[in-house]
């Protein structure tokens, strides 16, 4: 099983260039192998590394660990469409408001509002198609680069 | 993260899913709901008592494996959802799908 690595996890604590430097911004970045074996393991390293991020408790044990979850399977399953020499890049940002994570495959994109309601009547008995659901109900915002293969998700403190 | 297998007095298959019910294993607990099939067993009961999270991915396995219990003539049913894992379910209206028991025992008593 390939494993997954933190790298590089940019200094916890130490404030980071850009927009975010106002915010004493702490950045952790992660490449995820194309593996569905690993989505386990990455989540727990990338929540764990979020535990002062001050989010409420039940949020951070809870609430991030559901989306990292479905935004990284969807991100291997059909982004990166299990292509073993693609890679998943998440990136962390932990600020003053709560946290944003970018979930980045190195898929062609798709179009999020081409998602069907998977809580339609005639949906409900299938297997798949609850993953965008379930990440829009779980976090306070979500948004995707225009070419559709970014997730960005804002957790937010309060 | 495992899963724990054992059939209760009644007949009743009960798998435990202790850690976490994703992507990564949720072939595990399909194959161990279609041994079960195979072998004769019809009831099955998943506790969810140990469970930390599920994903859409775990999710989609509990449907399509209620589907074949029911499509053989069998049940089933879950038990030990936290408050979060409940809240799943809701979001996805799945509680509409499932018979769900507060506990284990409670689940088995009712079987």
């Amino acid at each position: 099983m390939r494993r997954a690595a933190v790298g590089p996890a940019r200094g916890l604590g130490e404030p980071q260039a850009g927009a975010e430097r106002s915010e004493r911004a702490v950045e952790i970045s992660l490449r995820v192998p194309t593996d569905l074996e690993v989505v386990e393991e990455a989540v727990d390293l990338l929540a764990r590394h979020c535990l002062a991020s001050g989010l409420p408790p039940h949020t951070a044990r809870f609430n991030l660990r559901v989306v990292l979850a479905e935004a990284l399977a969807n991100a291997i399953i059909y982004g990166n469409r299990l292509d073993p020499d693609k890679s998943v890049d998440v990136r962390v940002v932990v600020g003053r408001t709560g946290l944003t994570v970018n979930v980045c495959d190195q898929g062609d994109g798709f179009d999020p509002s081409g998602v069907p309601d998977p809580t339609e009547p005639d949906r409900l008995e299938l297997a798949t198609g609850r993953g965008l659901f379930l990440i829009r109900k779980l976090v306070d915002e979500v948004r995707f680069n225009e070419r559709g293969n970014t997730i960005c998700m804002v957790l937010r403190r309060a | 993260m495992s899963f724990t297998v054992r059939k209760d007095a009644r007949g009743v298959v009960v798998i435990g899913v202790d850690g976490q019910l994703i992507v990564g294993n949720r072939h595990e607990l399909k194959q161990k709901v279609l041994d079960a099939i195979e072998a004769g067993d019809r009831k099955v009961l998943i506790d969810f008592t140990n469970t930390g999270y599920i994903d859409s991915s775990g999710l989609g396995a509990l449907v399509s494996l209620s589907k074949k219990l029911r499509d053989a003539g069998g049940d089933l049913r879950l038990a030990g959802l936290n408050e979060d894992l409940r809240t799943l379910f809701e979001l996805t209206k799945l509680d509409t799908l499932f018979s769900i028991a507060d506990s284990p025992e409670q689940a088995l008593a009712g079987f």
